[in-house]
C-alpha cells in the first residue's frame, strides 16, 4: 500500500478553522498574511499543510496555539474551533490551560527548542506541574513512562541530562514526549524533521505515527517536503501566499492535482531516478583528489587532547564538464572535503591537483594565483554576498584581483547577470533587494566570473524552496553545458544528487563508503549505509513530477 | 569542570603581572625626574633625595622592579611620603567604611536593577519600558557628585530627614550607620542600577526571542515562570558580566562619593594622596583596586558554571 | 522578498546598504536631544563673542551674588559671572569629550583589526587589554594626570587610554564574527589578499558599532573630566571647565548650591543628549535589534 487510505467521514471534528485572517498588527491596509483559511482536522487524522516559504503555514499553526508574536501579527477575523469552542474568544489564562493539555506543538529546531539550562526531565515535568497536580513520585513515573514511549534509551540517565548532551533526534523525542504526555487531542508539528538527517527523520516520522495510532491524536503536520507528505498524510492542504490553494486526500492530490500551483510544486520535486548517463569526455581530469585527510585536534594545557577524524582517505577525480556528488548526513565530512579542496581549511594529508597543479601544500600567498581555477558557491544565499556591496562590486572583486581592467570587468559582470537570468542593471543594486534564489544566481555568477575549471557547490540549493531549487539546478546544468565546468556537488539530498550528478561518492563518519556512477549507486547500492540512506528517503516509491508510481526501467 | 576553574584561576596571573608592570612603569617612564614630579616645584634638593631613596629611584630599572615586586609579594606596599606610615596600615585603618558602603550598594543595585530590566523587556515598547530606559539614560548622564549634592540638598537640607555628611561604624551604632550610609549608597547605586538594568533588559529581550521561550509558552506555562525560571537564568551570564565590569565604575564612584559625604574610607585616602602627590599611596590604591576587580571578575566567571551547564570544558 | 529596484547612491558606500526599518521614524526624544546639543555646541564655539562678561575677570565687590539683571546666574566666590563661565567652560569639556572619542576609536580600531585577524598578536594584545581594563579608569586617569601635570592634553590622554581596551574588544568581536561569514570565505576563494579583506570586507562592519560606541565614549569622557576636576586631578584650575567650576563651588555648597547645579545641569543635559543620540544610532544601525523587532 502506497498511501494511507483511511476515511474519516465518521470521525468527529477536532479542529475547525473557518475563514481565518491574520494581518500585520496595526496595519489594516497591508495585504493579509493569512487570507481566509478554512480547514478541518478529524480524530486520528493527519493533515499535512504544505507550501513554500512565506506561504503562511507556520503562522497558521501559531494562530491555533495563540502564540502569534505580540505586537507583530494579529488575528483579524474568522474562528478557530477546538471541540466546538472558539479558541479566539478564550482569555489568556484559559488559552494557557488548553496548551499541552488539549493542543500541543513541536517545532523545527530541536537544537534551540529546549531550554539549554534545564535538565530535560524537569522540562517534561513542567508540563505536569502546570496542568496536573501530582505527587512527586507519580510525576516522575509518568515522565519516565512517556520517555520510554518515545523510545529513548537509558531514560534514567537522559532524565537528568541537559539538552546539549543529547543528539538532535533525541531532543526531538523529548519534544514529542513533552507534547504528548497529557494526551492532547491535537498535535501540531511544524517541520519537525526538517533539521534532522534522513535516517533520523524516518524514525521520528514513524514514532509520531505510532503514538498517534496509540492515542488517537489528530495531527496537523506542516512541511515543505512532498516526500514526507506522501509518507504520512491522510489529507493534504496546499498553501500559497497566505491562501489555501487546494485540498484533497493524499493519493487524489498526488495523482490528480487540480490547481496549476500544485502541479508546478509537484513537478519541481526532483526524481530519485538518476539522470541519463553522459559519456566521459576525453582528457585528464581537471581536479583530482588523492588520499585527502583532515584531522581536527584540540590542544591545551588542561584540555584533553582529542583528535577528530573529519575526513580520511578521500580520493576522486572529475573530468571537464562532469559533475561529481558527495552525499552524506551531517558529520559525514562532506563539507570538510569541500573546504579542504577550496583550501579554506588546510588538509592534514593528501594531494589536491587542480588544473595540473598540486595545491594541497601551497601557502596562502602562493595559492592566490591558482584560486581562479576553482570557485565555490555556499549554502546560505543571505550570507554569501557582502550586504554592504553592490552586486556589481561583488562580481568584479575576483577579476580585479586577476588584474582585469575595472570597466571591462563591469561590462562582463553585466553579461554574467544575463547569463544567470537576471536583468543586467542588477549590478547596481544591493543583495537585500533580491530573493534567495536570485542571490544564489548572483553567487554563481560571481564564481563563474573567474572562469574556473571547477565549481564547488556546497549544499548550494539546500536552503531554497523546491521550485527555486529546480531552477537553480537547471541553471547549473546549462552553465556546465555552455562552459564545460567540472562541478563538485556537496549535498545531503539524494533526490538532488540524482538530478545533477554523473558520479556519486557516499560518505559516512569521514570515510568514503561507496563511489560509483550515479545510476549504480542509486539503483543498485552496494554498501548497507547507502541502502539505508535510500530506504529512508521519504516518498521514494512515487514519481511526483509525473503524478504516478515510480517505474523502474 | 575542575579544568575550567583551574584555567580561569591561572589566567589571572598574567593579567596581574601586566597590571603590576603598568603600575611600576607609570612613575618611572614619565618624562622628567619622577622625584621632582612628586615633590612639586618648591622642593629642596634634600627633599628630592629623600624621595629618591624612599622609592629606590637611583637604582637601575630592572633592579628597582625586582626589589619592588619582592616587597609586594611580602605584602609591603611601601611607606607614605607624607605621614611616613606603611601604606598597608593606612589602608587597614580606612577600608571598612568603604567595604560596608560598597557591599550595601551592590546588593541594593542588583535588587532594584534586575527586576527593572526584566519588567522593561517583558513590557517591551510600553510606558514601563520607556520609564526604565529613561531612568537608565539619566543615571548615565549625571555626574555622581551632582547626584550626591542633589540628595544632600533635598533630603538633608530641605527635608532634614538625614544628616548631611559623616560616617558611623555599623558595629558601634547600626541606626547611625544606616542614616549616614543611605544617601551615599543611593548616590553610588544610581549609575550601577542604570548599567545593570540596561543590560538585563537587553539580555532578556534577546532571550525572550529564543525558540525555547516559545516552547515554554506552548506548554501553557504561566508568564511569571517563563520570565523568571526560563528567561532570566538564560540571560544571567551577560548580567553577571556587567555586574563584574561595572565594579570598576563603582570604584570610581566610591572615590567621589566619599569626598562628597566626607566618609573616612579608602576613597578619601586616595583623593588626599592625589592632592599631596603621595605616590606610594596612589600606586598601592591602583594595585589594590585592580586586584579586587580581577578577583571579583574571577568569582563571577566561576559563577557562570552555576547558571549554564554548557560551560564545562 | 524583492524590494523595489533602486540604484545605489554613492553615500551608501561607507555604511553600505543600511535599510531603515519599515515605518521607522524618529521620535521626539532624539530630535530634542539633537537641538539641545546644537545649542550647547554652538554657544560653546561662539562663547567669546556672546558671553556678557569676561569669564576670568574677578570682582571682589560682587562675590557670591544671587541672580540679577547684570549677572543672570549670579557670581562665584571671586565675583566672576557664572553664566559666562558655564558657557565658556563647555569649550574645554566638549573638546576633551570629542577628542577622547575620536582618538580612542581610531587607536582601538587599528589594534582591534590586528587583534581580530592575526591569532598570534591576538593573545598578547588581549592580555594587555584585559590588564588595562582591570585598572579602574578613574584611578588610572588620576595617576596619569598627577604625574604628567594638569594640562588639557594630559587630561585628554588620561581619559582616552582607559577607553581604548573597550574599543579594541568591540572591534575584535565584530571582526571575529564577520570573518566566519561566507562572503569573507568567498573573497578568500576569489584570491583577495588578507589586508584587502580586512579593510574592505571586515572593517566596514565595525563602523556602525563604533559610531555608537564613539558617542558613548564622548559622553563618558565629559563626565570623567568633570570628576577629575572635582577631585583636583583635572585641567589646571585657572581654565574654566564644567568640572572646575563645580569643584570650586564645592566649598560654598551649603551657602550657594547653584554654583554646582548650573554647570551640573549644562553638563547633564549635554551628556543626556549625546547618550540619547547614541541610543538612537544603535537602534537604527544594529542589525540584530532590527531583526529581532522585524
Amino acid at each position: 500500500m502506497l498511501f494511507k487510505t483511511r476515511t474519516f467521514d465518521e470521525a468527529a471534528n477536532v479542529l475547525t478553522i473557518t475563514d481565518l485572517t491574520v494581518r500585520l498588527a496595526g496595519n489594516p491596509a497591508a495585504k493579509p498574511i493569512l487570507d481566509g483559511i478554512s480547514l478541518q482536522i478529524r480524530e486520528g487524522e493527519t493533515v499535512c499543510l504544505v507550501g513554500e516559504s512565506g506561504s503562511g503555514k507556520s503562522v497558521t499553526s501559531l494562530a491555533v496555539m495563540g502564540l502569534l508574536p505580540k505586537g507583530a501579527l494579529e488575528v483579524a477575523g474568522g474562528r478557530i474551533d477546538l471541540e466546538g469552542r472558539n479558541l479566539l474568544e478564550f482569555s489568556p489564562q484559559a488559552m494557557r490551560d488548553m496548551r499541552a493539555s488539549k493542543i500541543s506543538m513541536i517545532f523545527q529546531e530541536p537544537m534551540t527548542a529546549l531550554n539549554p539550562v534545564m535538565r530535560v526531565g524537569a522540562q517534561i515535568e513542567e508540563v505536569l506541574d502546570t496542568h496536573a497536580k501530582l505527587p512527586a513520585r507519580e510525576k516522575k513515573a509518568r515522565v519516565l513512562d512517556i520517555m520510554n514511549q518515545v523510545h529513548l534509551p537509558d531514560v534514567e540517565r537522559i532524565y537528568r541530562s541537559y539538552p546539549h548532551q543529547l543528539s538532535g533526534g533525541q531532543r526531538q523525542r523529548i519534544m514529542i514526549a513533552m507534547a504528548l504526555i497529557l494526551e492532547p487531542k491535537l498535535l501540531i508539528a511544524d517541520e519537525p524533521t526538517t533539521a534532522l538527517d534522513v535516517t533520523t527523520q524516518q524514525q521520528i516520522l514513524s514514532l509520531i505515527a505510532e503514538l498517534q495510532e496509540k492515542h488517537g491524536t489528530a495531527v496537523l503536520f506542516i512541511t515543505h517536503d512532498m516526500g514526507v507528505v506522501a509518507e504520512i498524510a491522510d489529507t493534504v492542504h496546499v498553501m500559497q501566499l497566505g491562501k489555501l490553494v487546494e485540498h484533497a486526500p493524499v493519493e487524489e492530490l498526488l495523482r490528480r492535482p487540480r490547481e496549476d500551483y500544485t502541479r508546478r510544486l509537484l513537478k519541481s520535486v526532483p526524481s530519485l531516478t538518476p539522470r541519463a548517463a553522459r559519456p566521459v569526455p576525453e582528457g585528464a581530469p581537471v581536479i583530482s583528489v588523492d588520499g585527502l585527510q583532515k584531522i581536527y585536534g584540540s590542544h591545551g594545557v588542561f584540555r584533553k587532547t582529542k583528535e577528530t577524524l573529519a575526513a580520511s582517505e578521500v580520493s576522486f577525480a572529475i573530468p571537464k564538464g562532469r559533475t561529481l556528488g558527495i552525499v552524506g548526513e551531517s558529520g559525514s565530512g562532506k563539507s570538510t572535503v569541500a573546504r579542504c579542496v577550496m583550501r579554506l581549511i588546510d588538509p592534514t594529508d593528501g594531494s589536491i591537483r587542480v588544473a595540473e597543479k598540486e595545491i594541497a601544500k601551497l601557502s596562502r600567498r602562493e595559492l592566490r594565483p591558482f584560486r581562479r581555477h576553482i570557485q565555490i558557491v555556499f549554502q546560505d544565499p543571505f550570507r554569501s554576498l557582502n550586504p554592504r556591496w553592490t552586486v556589481g562590486r561583488s562580481l568584479i572583486e575576483g577579476p580585479l584581483n586577476l588584474g582585469t581592467d575595472k570597466d571591462a570587468a563591469m561590462a562582463r559582470a553585466r553579461e554574467l547577470m544575463k547569463l544567470v537570468g537576471l536583468p543586467d542593471d542588477a549590478v547596481d543594486r544591493y543583495p537585500h533587494q533580491f530573493s534567495g534564489g536570485q542571490r544564489q544566481r548572483i553567487a554563481i555568477a560571481r564564481a563563474i566570473a573567474m572562469e574556473p575549471d571547477v565549481l564547488v557547490a556546497d549544499e548550494a540549493v539546500s536552503a531554497l524552496d523546491v521550485s527555486v531549487q529546480a531552477q537553480v539546478l537547471e541553471l547549473l546544468d546549462e552553465l556546465q553545458a555552455k562552459l564545460g565546468i567540472a562541478i563538485l556537488f556537496i549535498t545531503h539530498d539524494l533526490r538532488v544528487a540524482a538530478q545533477i550528478c554523473d558520479e556519486v561518492v557516499v560518505m559516512q563518519h569521514g570515510r568514503v563508503v561507496e563511489h560509483d556512477a550515479a545510476e549504480k549507486v542509486l539503483a543498485d547500492p552496494k554498501h548497507p549505509y547507502t541502502r539505508a540512506l535510500i530506504e529512508a528517503a521519504p516518498g521514494r516509491a512515487w514519481d511526483f513530477a509525473n503524478f504516478r508510481e515510480l517505474r523502474t526501467a | 569542570m575542575l579544568g575550567y576553574i583551574l584555567r580561569r584561576i591561572l589566567a589571572v596571573i598574567p593579567v596581574m603581572i601586566i597590571v603590576a608592570v603598568f603600575v611600576f612603569l607609570l612613575l618611572r617612564l614619565t618624562p622628567g625626574d619622577p622625584a621632582a614630579i612628586i615633590a612639586g616645584d618648591m622642593a629642596t634638593p634634600a627633599q628630592l633625595e629623600r624621595i629618591r631613596t624612599s622609592l629606590g629611584l637611583s637604582e637601575p630599572l630592572h633592579i628597582q622592579f625586582v626589589t619592588w615586586v619582592g616587597l609586594l609579594l611580602q605584602g609591603d606596599l611601601g611607606t607614605s611620603l607624607i605621614s611616613n606610615t606603611p601604606v598597608t596600615t593606612m589602608i587597614g585603618q580606612r577600608i571598612w567604611p568603604t567595604i560596608n558602603i560598597a557591599v550595601m550598594t551592590i546588593l541594593l543595585s542588583v535588587a532594584i536593577a534586575v527586576p527593572m530590566g526584566v519588567l522593561a523587556a517583558w513590557r517591551h515598547r510600553t510606558w514601563a519600558d520607556y520609564a526604565v530606559m529613561s531612568f537608565s539614560v539619566l543615571g548615565f548622564s549625571i555626574p555622581v557628585f551632582v547626584i550626591g549634592y542633589i540628595f544632600i540638598q533635598v533630603f538633608s537640607i530641605e527635608l532634614r530627614w538625614l544628616p548631611v555628611q559623616g560616617y558611623a561604624a555599623p558595629s558601634d551604632d547600626f541606626g547611625r550607620f544606616l542614616a549616614r550610609a543611605i544617601l551615599p549608597c543611593l548616590t553610588l547605586a544610581t549609575i550601577y542600577v542604570a548599567l545593570i538594568a540596561r543590560m538585563t533588559r537587553a539580555s532578556m529581550l534577546e532571550v525572550l526571542g529564543e525558540d525555547y521561550i516559545r516552547t515554554a509558552r506552548a506548554k501553557g506555562v504561566a508568564e511569571r515562570i517563563v520570565l523568571f525560571r526560563h528567561a532570566l537564568r538564560n540571560a544571567a551570564v551577560p548580567i553577571m558580566t556587567i555586574i563584574g565590569t561595572g565594579f570598576a565604575l563603582l570604584i570610581g564612584g566610591v572615590v567621589v562619593t566619599e569626598s562628597v559625604f566626607n566618609i573616612p574610607g579608602i576613597g578619601r585616602l586616595t583623593v588626599d594622596a592625589i592632592l599631596a602627590r603621595d605616590y606610594p599611596v596612589i600606586q598601592a590604591m591602583i594595585l589594590l583596586t585592580s586586584g579586587l576587580y580581577v578577583f571579583i571578575n574571577l568569582l563571577i566567571d566561576l559563577s557562570y558554571t552555576l547558571f549554564d551547564p554548557r560551560i564545562r570544558y | 522578498m524583492q524590494a523595489d529596484p533602486q540604484p545605489a547612491s554613492r553615500m551608501q558606500w561607507l555604511f553600505g546598504a543600511i535599510a531603515l526599518p519599515a515605518g521607522w521614524r524618529l521620535g521626539a526624544g532624539p530630535i530634542v536631544a539633537a537641538l539641545v546639543l546644537v545649542v550647547i555646541v554652538a554657544s560653546a564655539l561662539l562663547a567669546p563673542l556672546i558671553v556678557p562678561h569676561d569669564p576670568m575677570t574677578m570682582d571682589a565687590v560682587q562675590r557670591l551674588k544671587g541672580p540679577s539683571e547684570m549677572y543672570p546666574l549670579g557670581t562665584d566666590a571671586y565675583g566672576r559671572d557664572v553664566l559666562s563661565r558655564v558657557v565658556t567652560g563647555g569649550r574645554i569639556s566638549l573638546l576633551i569629550g570629542i577628542g577622547a572619542a575620536v582618538v580612542s576609536v581610531l587607536i582601538g580600531l587599528l589594534i582591534g583589526l590586528v587583534s581580530g585577524f592575526f591569532r598570534t598578536a591576538d593573545a598578547i594584545i588581549m592580555r594587555i587589554m584585559d590588564s588595562l581594563m582591570a585598572i579602574p579608569s578613574i584611578l588610572l586617569a588620576i595617576a596619569l594626570v598627577a604625574l604628567n601635570g594638569p594640562s588639557i592634553w594630559s587630561v585628554m590622554a588620561a581619559i582616552t587610554i582607559p577607553e581604548i581596551p573597550r574599543v579594541v574588544r568591540l572591534v575584535r568581536s565584530v571582526v571575529l564574527s564577520a570573518r566566519e561569514e561566507p562572503y569573507v570565505e568567498a573573497a578568500i576563494a576569489l584570491g583577495s589578499s588578507m589586508p584587502k579583506i580586512l579593510w574592505q570586507h571586515l572593517m566596514p562592519n565595525t563602523l556602525a558599532p563604533l559610531t555608537v560606541q564613539g558617542t558613548y565614549i564622548c559622553a563618558s569622557a565629559i563626565l570623567t573630566e568633570a570628576i577629575l576636576s572635582f577631585l583636583g586631578a583635572g585641567v589646571s584650575t585657572e581654565i574654566p571647565t564644567w568640572g572646575n567650576i563645580m569643584a570650586e563651588g564645592r566649598v560654598y555648597f551649603q551657602l550657594k548650591p547653584s554654583l554646582i547645579f548650573w554647570p551640573g545641569l549644562m553638563l547633564s543635559l549635554c551628556i543626556l543628549s549625546i547618550n540619547l543620540l547614541g541610543d538612537t544610532a544603535r537602534d537604527v544601525l544594529d542589525p540584530r535589534l532590527k531583526k529581532r523587532e522585524a
